[in-house]
């Protein structure tokens, strides 16, 4: 294998390719290429339509929807019905759920006890972040408290917290407990593995359709779709963080005489705590995104809100509940990364005990303060309409008079694009042959990976046809290879930026990630402020939410080339243009590979977003399967994109994995 | 190596770990007895090949060997950290690979200790918690546990950094912990893997001499592993010396200094610092009638210790026997050709 690329590279340097990579690569694109621009000529002239025939579908879907209404009504052995089940897991989860919410906002008069007062929550999160993270995060959780407060989102706000309070620690244990079994048996690790990378790979409005059919709308179904969505990574985390456990380590936790429990829980556990945490964190953000969009099957909160703004075009309103979910993403994704990285440490014994609990007692004071003076003074429970403001109206006339007089501009700029860009790569993928691309890509994952990847791919492909969703996935396609591209065009300059400077990089850096604990709902606010509907508004939607991968892999990418490589091209008297491309951009090509893998990925998932705004992909396919629970539409549809990213990600894997050998470069 | 079984600690006999697909298979289709060539010919690794040795009560054993000849395989093997492919281990006449898990955890919790090559401390735990840590898993009550983990890290002279974090100690303060955590149970035997091969020269040294003057506190029976001829010379009663997972050599630093078994040994032994370990007793040829035995020396002194003397006096220097009577003397021939090899004429 790596003779015959071997031998590619040195000829494909000297012709000065700044993107060097295997060169079937490249003639398969061009090949397909030529195919898509021929065959509509092709298809005109001969009147052969090269879609993929209607008389070759199965209703896959059919038997899906079918089968999880009969599951969800009829199944069960003998007077235990499966519908029984799953009423009894609704019952259970809402009893947390109700105390939870009934502390936040609601207030529990069965148990006459009243809702804490909206004082000691946001005072509460202050403490938190300052023993968390120091001063300055105390502040950020208070003011963010603050906000919501005062803009009136409280109990929206406390509804959609309430969801992410009580999934977060029923997925963090299931996944916690999948992990451990993964690491104790390999069968279940293999299983679980492949399970595991179709999950992920499925958007999460796909999750939705299933839960409707079993557990119906409302605040539950929307809790389980979360738990399951968010529980693979933890899982992942548990799996990694054990596995990274220094050998040493382990045995000597067995040479001190531990059992196998007591190695699991004393030593594996608490060694892999940072990894863990890291896993709890991607739980919470998961989470959280999951409780807004699970807005679509009638859970009530912030998204809910949020969604109903937009679809009524109210900018302004939508500004503000965005704002607020952003605030709560921020806080939550810096207060549990601050818990994964504080160190350790101890308090001496000798200091008194008050001194070591502080946070807690000055919490314990201002709940007993606030409580008791609640009773006098009830805007401390619930801030009264009268006190909280909105500026959605002065924001809905600024965009008001912006479109007004911006839109001249914009209109313009945007019909051109999407008639001279836009269109053209959409009648191409519409029209690019079936027998083309399966020949494309079974040759792009047999050269780059093998027979068994081949058969995967062509496998995923034929599931796509077969099912009908042809045309939709091309739309999905089109979509996210127009966001790509775009993606990389603005990207990986950012990425080289970043990597020119430290300050720079700082800003970015601090920048992206940022953006990426925004959840993916956010982004349509301010495109559709700007844009109003249409492809390009989907297009940018993804390119906002789906960027930050490309830059980020293109500046670490650049980072790791070795410096001995970079001052050897300075001494042999390149100029810094030669040098970044000759030298640096080569190097870095399969990290920015990777990057660009996860821009895909990221923008798989945004394309069932967006879809709210209107679109023909197979992200509109699910959103359509929603209201009637049509399960195998929406499943199906989801399964594709899931399929779609799971290609995209084997072939430019593999051909980053085999860069990355050629150049030495595998640690 | 005849000494009366009874004061042996552990046996090994015919201790095999051959690492691949299928080591059983492979040792079965040999004969249980696979050679060189076997190996060389096949996806196998024999990590450790047919290593008999015994370690007596009170000694300290040195396996040596070059990186990746099979010495942490062989202790892990001995402490059945990983499962032997073949062979016997006997502890205090107990056959260790027959022991059940539980019998196991007894022995480690009361009988074995271990310092690692890495520390292999636990990051999350202070200085004091990891080493009470085997008395934890023991269930001890925490007062107790941290009054000998206390005790313990008096011992090797970390006082004042009970509430440390590992991560807050210099290399050779953390393998302190480790020793003290290996030492906690008070063991019978203590494995030591490396301990001090990443530490640098300085530290080494002192760590050495740290565990030296430990070893005359306590007495244990110690298996050492490291592959510095000069720490085994200095620390060590017996040294084995490994290849390719065979034991190649087991002898005392002089007998091996002195007769090699093959090249692979004497390329060990080339470097070593031969004054200090040959004595004067080993090299001394018959006295001359008469000689005096006034100013004679002790037949276990280093050569290192009497070379001046020997080397600038006209008159060989005597060596006395246990009862005091000359033995033999020290010419100024004999000593060179001890210390820098005889020269063919
Ligand atoms: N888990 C394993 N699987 C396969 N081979 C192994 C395994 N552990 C050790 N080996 C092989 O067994 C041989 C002996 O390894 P071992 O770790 O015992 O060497 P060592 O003498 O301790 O070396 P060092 O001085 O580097 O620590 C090596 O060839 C190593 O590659
Ligand atoms: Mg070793």
């Amino acid at each position: 294998m790596s003779a015959r690329s071997d031998s590619a590279l040195p000829d494909g340097e000297a012709e000065g390719f700044t993107v060097p990579g295997p060169r079937s690569l490249v003639w398969c694109l061009l090949a397909v290429l030529i195919a898509g621009i021929l065959a509509p000529w092709v298809a005109q002239q001969t009147d052969l339509s090269m879609m993929w025939p209607e008389a070759w579908h199965i209703p896959i879907q059919h038997w899906i929807t079918d089968f999880f209404k009969w599951f969800g009504n009829d199944a069960g052995i003998g007077p235990l019905k499966v519908r029984d089940i799953t009423r009894a897991i609704s019952a259970m989860m809402e009893v947390p759920l109700e105390v939870v919410e009934g502390l936040l906002f609601r207030g529990l008069p069965d148990w006459g006890i009243s809702p804490l007062p909206w004082v000691v929550v946001v005072v509460g999160t202050g403490l938190l972040g300052h023993w968390l993270g120091g001063i300055r995060l105390g502040l950020f959780c208070a003011l963010s408290g603050l906000y919501i407060a005062v803009f009136g989102l409280w109990a929206d706000a406390m509804r959609t917290l309430a969801i992410v309070l009580v999934s977060v620690p029923v997925a963090a244990l299931s996944g916690l407990a999948l992990g451990i079994w993964s690491t104790r048996s390999k069968r279940a690790a293999k299983g679980l593995g492949v399970v595991f990378d179709v999950m992920q790979a499925t958007p999460h409005m796909a999750y939705l359709v299933p839960v409707v059919v079993l557990f119906g709308f409302g605040q539950v179904p929307a809790m389980l779709a979360t738990v399951i969505f968010a529980m693979p990574p933890m899982a992942r985390c548990v799996i990694l963080g054990i596995a990274t456990v220094p050998a040493d380590i382990i045995e000597a936790g067995r040479m001190s005489g531990s059992t196998r429990r007591q190695l699991l829980w004393k030593v594996e556990i608490p060694a892999a705590h940072q990894t863990l945490m890291l896993g709890l964190n991607q739980v919470v953000m998961q989470t959280l995104a999951m409780a807004v969009i699970a807005s679509l099957v009638g859970a009530s909160g912030l998204g809910q809100k949020l969604l109903f703004s937009l679809q009524q075009l109210y900018i302004g309103k939508a500004t503000e509940q965005g704002i607020a979910i952003v605030l709560i993403a921020v806080v939550l994704d810096r207060l549990t990364q601050a818990w994964a990285y504080r160190a350790p440490h101890y308090e001496p014994e000798d200091k008194p005990w008050w001194q070591r609990h502080r946070h807690l007692l000055v919490f314990a004071g201002v709940l007993v303060v606030s409580v008791v003076l609640a009773r006098f003074l009830p805007a401390l429970l619930t801030l009264p309409k009268e006190l909280t403001i909105s500026v959605g109206k002065e924001i809905d006339s600024a965009v008001r008079w912006f479109s007004k007089n911006a839109y001249d501009y914009i209109e313009p700029t945007r019909d051109w694009i999407t008639i001279w860009l836009l269109l053209p790569l959409r009648n191409f993928y519409l029209a690019l042959p079936w027998p083309v691309v399966f020949l494309a890509l079974g040759y792009a994952g047999w050269r780059l990976a093998g027979v068994q990847t081949m058969l995967l791919i062509l496998a995923m492909v034929a599931t796509i046809a077969l099912a009908g969703m042809w045309e939709p996935a091309m739309m999905t396609l089109y979509l996210v290879t127009a966001a790509a591209i775009l993606c990389v065009l603005i990207g990986v300059p950012i990425g080289i930026w970043a990597s020119r400077s430290e300050r720079v990089a700082r800003g970015v850096m601090a920048a992206c990630d940022t953006m990426q604990t925004f959840p993916s709902f956010i982004y349509l606010i301010p495109v559709i402020m700007l844009l109003k509907v249409g492809d390009l508004s989907n297009i940018v939607a993804i390119l906002a939410y789906a960027a930050v991968p490309a830059i980020r892999f293109t500046y670490l990418g650049l980072r790791r080339v070795p410096l001995v490589t970079n001052e050897a091209a300075r001494a042999t008297g390149c100029t810094p243009r030669q040098r970044l491309f000759k030298v640096e951009l080569p190097i870095a090509m399969p990290e920015i590979m990777l990057g660009i893998n996860q821009t895909i990925m990221m923008a798989l998932a945004m394309t069932a977003i967006t879809a709210l705004i209107g679109s023909r992909d197979l992200g509109q396919e699910i959103y359509k399967a929603l209201p009637g629970a049509d399960t195998g539409r929406g499943l199906m549809a989801g399964l594709g994109i899931a399929f779609i990213g799971i290609i995209a990600d084997r072939l430019i894997g593999a051909w980053a994995m085999k860069r990355k050998r050629e150049l030495g470069m595998l640690d | 190596m005849t000494d009366a079984s009874d004061d042996v600690k552990i046996s090994c006999r015919n201790l095999w770990k051959v690492f691949g697909e299928d080591p059983h298979g492979f040792l079965a289709r040999h004969n249980g007895t696979p050679d060189s060539a076997a190996f060389a010919a096949d996806d196998h690794i024999g990590a450790v090949r047919e290593v008999s040795f015994d370690v007596r009560a009170g000694e300290i054993l040195i396996i040596m060997g070059l990186s990746g000849s099979g010495k942490s395989t062989l202790i892990r093997c001995i402490t059945r950290l990983i499962e032997p492919t073949a062979g016997q281990v006997l502890f205090e006449g107990q056959d260790l690979l027959t022991a059940s898990e539980s019998q196991l955890i007894e022995l480690r919790r009361h009988k074995m200790g271990m310092v690692f090559q890495n520390f292999g401390l636990l990051p999350h735990r202070t200085v004091m918690s990891n080493v009470a840590f085997p008395l934890e898993v023991q269930g001890i009550g925490k007062r107790e546990r941290w009054e000998r983990a206390q005790e313990m890290i008096r011992l090797v002279g970390l006082e004042g950094r009970e509430r440390n974090f590992p991560r807050e100690l210099s290399g050779g303060q953390q393998q302190r912990v480790g020793i003290a955590r290996s030492l906690a149970v008070a063991p019978d035997i203590w494995f030591l893997d490396e301990p001090f091969s990443a530490l640098d020269p300085l530290i080494r040294r002192e760590m050495q001499d740290e565990f030296l003057r430990l070893q005359q506190m306590l007495s244990k029976t110690i298996v050492f592993i490291t592959h510095d001829f000069d720490e085994a010379v200095r620390l060590g009663d017996r040294i084995g010396i490994m290849k390719d997972g065979l034991l190649v050599q087991l002898d005392t630093p002089e007998a091996m200094v002195r007769n090699p078994a093959n090249d692979y040994v004497a390329e060990f032994t080339k470097n070593a610092p031969r004054e200090r370990i040959i004595s004067a007793g080993s090299i001394m040829t018959a006295a001359p009638a008469g000689a005096a035995a006034g100013q004679g020396v002790a037949a276990d002194t280093r050569l290192g210790d009497i070379a001046h003397r020997v080397l600038t006096s006209d008159e060989p220097v005597p060596v006395l026997g246990e009862d005091g009577a000359v033995a033999g003397v020290v010419t100024r021939q004999a000593l060179v050709d001890a210390l820098y090899g005889a020269q063919p004429s």
